[in-house]
C-alpha cells in the first residue's frame, strides 16, 4: 500500500515500524471475514482493513477525531485478522502504535478517563482488587450489570493447594498474574501440582505481578513497560539460576510476556533481558506437550467417567502465539470428548477490558460463543485464559474452568 | 493514483445528504472526510475517489429509498459488496454516494430438496457453501477470495473461481436475483426454474459491475459434494511446459474439477503462510483435481499422471486426504495477497486466451517484465485459460505504478490478439475501462450505452465503469490504434 508518513513519525522507530507493517498490506479485505466487529457491524471502519485505513490516515497527518477513536476502541486486539492475512500484516503492533498516536491527540472525556484510570490503576493490584471482588459479592444486587457480570457470585473455586513439599532439580517459575489469583486460584495450583507429578518444581516470584498487558491497552503504554521491567528484574535471578522456563496459564498473559523483547527493543538496560525472557516463556500447553512422554502414561491408570467438554481456545492463545490443536490433543489423551464448536476462531468478547468498555458488542459476541459452544451439549466448558473464563462464565449455567485443571483431576 | 473520473455530475451534497439522514439512522450515514476515506478504494488500491456520502442500509426498503433520493437529485451512487474486488468496480465517484450491502448478510433460505440457497447480497461466498454442508451441497463457484467475498459482488462481476472449468462462473450457478433500479423500484431477474419466460435478463445482470441494478437477493443453486476429491501436484522445470501440459491435459478429454498453475515466484510467496509443501525448486506447478465417485477418481487421476507425466513434469504428488488436498489449494487461493509479502504493491491482471497459446503468452510475459523491470508472479486457472499475472511494483516509487499499468496494457492486448479478452472474471470496472477499446468497436460500445440507457438513463449507477465513453475510445485508439481484431458482433 502506497504509503507518505508525516514528519512528527517518519523518523522514529514507531514510524519505521508502522511504514514497514503498512506496506505489507495490499487491501485484499481477506481479514474481514474473520473479525468479530465487522461481522456484527457490516462497516469497513470496523474491520481490520478500515482500522489500517484510519491508523495510516492519522501517521500521514490528516485530521483525526473521536471518530478513528470509537473505531479502534471497538477492535478487540483478537488478531483474528492476523491468522487470517496471507501478506503477514502485523496488525496488533500497527493498533499499538495507532492507539498511542491517538491517545496523544484525541483526549478522552473525563468519564471515561476516571473508568480507564480505575481499571488500570486496581486490576494490576491484588490488594486492592481481591478486597474489591470480596466487597463486591456483598453489594452485588446495587452494581451496574456491567460490573456484577464481572463479581464471581460465591468465593472463587476451592483450591487444593500447592504440593506440600517439591523440590526437583528441574525448576520453572510461573507468572502468578494480576486477576487470576483472586478469581481461580486453583490455576496455578493444579498447575504446580500436575507439574510436580512429572518431576517439576514450579514456584511464583512474590515480586513479579501483572505482565503488563493491563496498562498497555488502557492507553497507558509506558506504565505497562514499567510493569513488564518490574517482571524482568522479578524473574531475572531465577532465570540467572537456571529455571527452564516461565510457564503461563494465562493465555492473554502469554502472548504478551511472549513480547517483551519486541516492545523492550528499543531500551538499552532492557533490550538483551527482555528478549531473554520472551524465549524463555511457554504457556503450560507448551510445557505439556513436551513432557507428554511422561504425562500420557499417568493419564491411563485410572478409569474415568466419559465426559464430554467444549474447549474455547483464547484468541490469545490460537491467534496471539498461535498455539492450535495442542490443548485438544492433551484433553482427549486425558479420556475428554471435545464437542465440536463453530467459528472457532471467533472472540467470545472478553479481550481484556473490552467487556467493561464496550458492553453492547462484548455481549453480543459472548451470546454467540455460548451459543456455539453449547451447541454439542457439553457438560462444561474449558479454556485457558482467566478474563474468558470469568467472561464466559457470567452468562453460562454451566461451569468455565481451565483446562488445566481437568488434565489435573485426572491424573 | 486518484482517478479522473470523466463523468461528472453538479451535486448539493447538504441536499442529498438531508435526505439520507431521513431515510436512515445517524450511524449509519457516513459523511465525514476522516471515516470517507477507508472507503475509497477497493481491492484495487491503485485507483482512488473519495465518495460525498456512505450508506450502510438494512433493509430493501431503505435501498429503494436511498435509489429513489439520488434518482432524484441526480446524484450517482456506487454499490459496493465486501470490496475484495480487483478492477476497481466499487471504486467510489467523487460526486457521489456509495452504497454498501455489507449488512444484509441473512442466509434466508437453504433448500436441500430443490438444492437451492435464497441469500441476501452481503452473506460471503464461503458462508453459502458452509450453511450447505450439513445437507451434503455446496456453492460451486469458488473465487480465490471466497472466505471474504460476497454474494452481491460475485453477481455483479460474474465471478469465476477454480472450480468454474467444470461447474461454471457466477452466471450458470444464480436462479434468480432480485434487486432495485436506480429509480428505487424493485425488479427480479430469472425464476426458481431452470429458465424464465421473456429474454434472459438473467445473463445481462451477472457480470453487469453495478451499472444496472442494487442487488439485494440471489438464489442460488448448489451442487452436491463429491463423494471425493483428489489433487494432483505435477512440477515442471519450464514454465512453458507446464502451459503446454495444460492443452494437453484437455486435449485427452479431460475435464479436471480445477486445473491451476502457478510459476516459481508464487508458490515462494505462498509457501511460509500455508507451508502446502510445495517444491520451491520447480518453475511452475500445476494443481488438477478429479472429483467423483472414489472408482472415478482413481481411474481419471491415473488418466491425468499419465498426460501430465508424457508433458514432461518433472514429479507428480497426489493428495492422500482431505486435509492435503485443502492444504495444497490453500497456497493457490492466498496466492493473490500472499505476494505482498514479496512486494509493496502489485496490479492483478485478468485477460483469458485459447488454451494452446498459454505458453506463447508466458513467454512474452517473461521478456516484458524484461522490458518494464518489473517483477511478475504467474496464478492461472490454466484450464479455462484465464491469467493472473501479478505485477509487482511500489507505489512509493514515482513512476512504477504507470509502468506496471503500462506492463498490464500490454498483456491484455496481446491477450485480445491471441484471440482472447481482456476480462475473464474480475470485470472492467475503472481499470480497463479504456481497454474496452481494444477489444470492442465503436459500433459495441455504442449497444452497450444503450443497454445501460435502458436501465439507467441519467447513467447513475456505477458512472464511469464497465463501458467507456466513446471520447475514452476515441482517445485511446488515437493513441494504441484501434481494436485489434473485428470480429463480428458479439451480442
Amino acid at each position: 500500500m502506497q504509503t507518505n508518513l508525516a514528519d512528527f513519525i517518519k523518523d522514529t522507530p514507531d514510524g519505521r515500524e508502522a511504514d514497514a507493517i503498512l506496506r505489507t498490506c495490499v487491501h485484499c479485505g481477506f481479514c474481514t471475514a474473520t473479525c468479530p466487529t465487522y461481522q456484527l457491524l457490516g462497516d469497513e471502519l470496523d474491520g481490520p482493513r478500515g482500522r489500517i485505513y484510519l491508523i495510516k490516515q492519522m501517521l500521514e497527518g490528516k485530521p483525526v477525531t473521536e471518530k478513528t477513536q470509537l473505531h479502534l476502541d471497538r477492535c478487540l486486539t483478537c488478531r483474528s485478522c492476523e491468522t487470517t492475512c496471507p501478506s503477514g500484516v502485523k496488525y496488533h503492533r500497527l493498533l499499538d502504535i495507532g492507539r498511542k498516536v491517538l491517545n496523544e491527540r484525541v483526549p478522552r472525556p473525563l468519564a471515561q478517563r476516571l473508568v480507564r484510570t480505575a481499571l488500570k490503576e486496581a486490576l494490576p493490584r491484588p490488594w486492592i482488587f481481591r478486597p474489591a471482588v470480596a466487597a463486591g459479592q456483598l453489594v452485588r444486587p446495587l452494581l451496574p450489570q456491567v460490573l456484577s457480570d464481572k463479581v464471581p457470585t460465591s468465593a472463587p473455586g476451592q483450591s487444593r493447594g500447592w504440593p506440600e513439599k517439591s523440590n526437583h532439580p528441574r525448576r520453572m517459575l510461573v507468572l502468578a498474574g494480576c486477576v487470576q489469583p483472586g478469581l481461580a486460584p486453583n490455576t496455578n495450583a493444579a498447575t504446580a501440582r500436575l507439574l510436580d507429578r512429572i518431576g517439576i518444581t514450579l514456584f511464583e516470584a512474590p515480586e513479579a505481578g501483572c505482565c503488563g498487558a493491563l496498562r498497555f491497552h488502557l492507553d497507558a503504554q509506558e506504565q505497562a513497560l514499567d510493569d513488564m521491567r518490574r517482571n524482568i528484574d522479578a524473574w531475572w535471578p531465577h532465570v540467572e539460576q537456571g529455571v527452564e522456563a516461565i510457564v503461563m496459564t494465562a493465555s492473554g498473559c502469554g502472548a504478551h510476556v511472549k513480547e517483551y523483547g519486541l516492545l523492550l527493543k528499543d531500551d538499552p538496560a532492557y533490550a538483551a533481558k527482555a528478549e531473554r525472557i520472551a524465549a524463555l516463556t511457554l504457556d503450560i500447553s507448551e510445557v505439556l506437550a513436551a513432557e507428554a512422554e511422561k504425562l500420557k502414561p499417568l493419564l491411563v491408570t485410572r478409569q474415568h467417567p466419559p465426559l464430554k467438554l467444549a474447549f474455547h481456545s483464547p484468541c490469545t492463545l490460537q491467534h496471539g502465539q498461535k498455539i492450535k490443536g495442542v490443548v485438544e490433543e492433551l484433553l482427549q489423551a486425558a479420556g475428554v470428548e471435545l464437542t465440536p464448536v463453530p467459528d472457532p476462531h471467533l472472540c467470545c468478547g472478553s479481550a481484556g477490558t473490552y467487556s467493561i468498555l464496550q458492553p453492547a458488542l462484548s455481549k453480543q459476541l459472548r451470546d454467540n460463543k455460548l451459543a456455539a459452544l453449547n451447541s454439542g451439549a457439553p457438560a462444561a466448558i474449558v479454556t485457558a485464559n482467566i478474563g474468558c473464563q470469568t467472561h464466559l462464565q457470567a452468562g453460562s449455567a454451566k461451569p468455565v474452568r481451565h483446562w488445566v485443571e481437568i488434565i489435573e483431576e485426572r491424573l | 493514483m486518484a482517478f479522473a473520473n470523466d463523468v461528472r455530475f453538479p451535486v448539493d451534497r447538504r441536499e442529498i445528504l438531508g435526505r439520507l439522514q431521513a431515510i436512515l439512522p445517524r450511524h449509519l450515514v457516513l459523511a465525514e472526510e476522516e471515516e470517507l476515506r477507508p472507503y475509497e478504494c477497493d481491492g484495487l488500491t491503485a485507483y482512488r475517489a473519495l465518495p460525498l456520502i456512505v450508506v450502510l442500509p438494512e433493509t430493501e426498503t431503505q435501498v429503494g429509498a436511498i435509489l429513489k433520493a439520488c434518482h432524484e437529485l441526480k446524484v450517482p451512487l456506487v454499490p459496493r459488496g465486501a470490496a475484495t474486488g480487483l478492477s476497481g468496480g466499487a471504486m467510489p465517484h467523487e460526486d457521489g454516494v456509495v452504497l454498501s450491502l455489507a449488512r444484509f448478510k441473512k442466509i434466508l433460505k437453504i433448500d436441500p430438496l430443490s438444492r437451492t440457497a435464497v441469500v441476501q447480497p452481503g452473506v460471503r461466498n464461503l458462508a453459502v457453501s458452509e450453511a450447505a454442508a450439513p445437507y451434503g451441497l455446496y456453492y460451486a463457484p469458488d473465487p480465490s477470495s471466497q472466505i471474504a467475498c460476497t454474494i452481491g459482488g460475485n453477481v455483479a462481476e460474474n465471478s469465476g473461481g477454480v472450480h468454474c472449468l467444470k461447474y461454471g462462473l457466477t452466471v450458470h450457478n444464480v436462479l434468480k436475483v432480485r434487486g432495485f433500479t436506480i429509480n428505487g423500484e424493485a425488479v427480479e431477474f430469472g425464476a426458481e426454474a431452470l429458465d424464465a419466460a421473456g429474454l434472459d435478463l438473467l445473463a445481462i445482470i451477472n457480470g453487469s459491475e453495478g451499472l444496472l441494478a442494487v442487488i439485494t437477493e440471489v438464489t442460488v443453486k448448489l451442487t452436491p459434494k463429491p463423494e471425493l476429491a483428489q489433487v494432483v501436484l505435477a512440477y515442471f522445470d519450464d514454465v512453458q511446459k507446464a502451459g503446454n501440459a495444460v492443452a494437453d491435459v484437455i486435449a485427452a478429454g479431460i475435464i479436471p474439477g480445477g486445473l491451476e498453475m502457478m510459476d516459481k515466484p508464487a508458490t515462494h510467496a505462498v509457501e511460509p503462510y500455508v507451508k502446502a509443501g510445495y517444491d520451491l525448486d520447480a518453475e511452475a506447478v500445476l494443481l488438477c483435481e478429479s472429483d467423483g465417485t472414489p472408482v472415478e477418481v482413481a481411474e481419471e487421476i491415473e488418466r491425468m499422471k499419465a498426460v501430465l507425466e508424457k508433458s514432461g513434469a518433472t514429479s507428480l504428488v497426489v493428495s492422500q486426504n482431505e486435509a492435503e488436498r485443502l492444504r495444497f489449494w490453500a497456497g493457490r487461493k492466498a496466492a493473490f495477497p500472499a505476494v505482498g509479502r514479496i512486494t509493496p504493491d502489485y496490479l492483478c491482471m485478468d485477460g483469458t486466451i485459447p488454451r494452446k497459446r498459454l505458453a506463447e503468452m508466458l513467454e512474452a510475459i517473461a521478456d516484458l517484465s524484461v522490458k518494464y523491470g518489473l517483477r511478475c508472479a504467474n496464478v492461472f486457472h490454466a484450464g479455462d485459460g484465464n491469467l493472473h499475472p501479478l505485477i509487482m511494483y511500489d507505489a512509493n516509487q514515482p513512476g512504477e505504478l504507470e509502468r506496471a499499468t503500462a506492463f498490464g496494457s500490454e498483456i491484455l492486448e496481446l491477450s485480445v490478439k491471441l484471440g482472447g479478452t481482456i476480462t475473464g472474471e474480475h470485470g472492467v470496472g475503472v481499470e480497463k475501462v479504456d481497454l474496452m477499446a481494444a477489444q470492442f468497436t465503436p459500433a459495441e460500445i455504442s449497444a452497450f450505452h444503450r443497454l445501460k440507457a435502458a436501465f439507467d438513463e441519467k447513467g447513475l449507477l456505477n458512472p464511469g465503469k464497465g463501458i467507456p465513453t466513446l471520447a475514452r475510445c476515441r482517445e485511446y485508439t488515437q493513441t494504441r490504434g484501434a481494436a485489434a481484431v473485428t470480429p463480428p458482433p458479439r451480442f
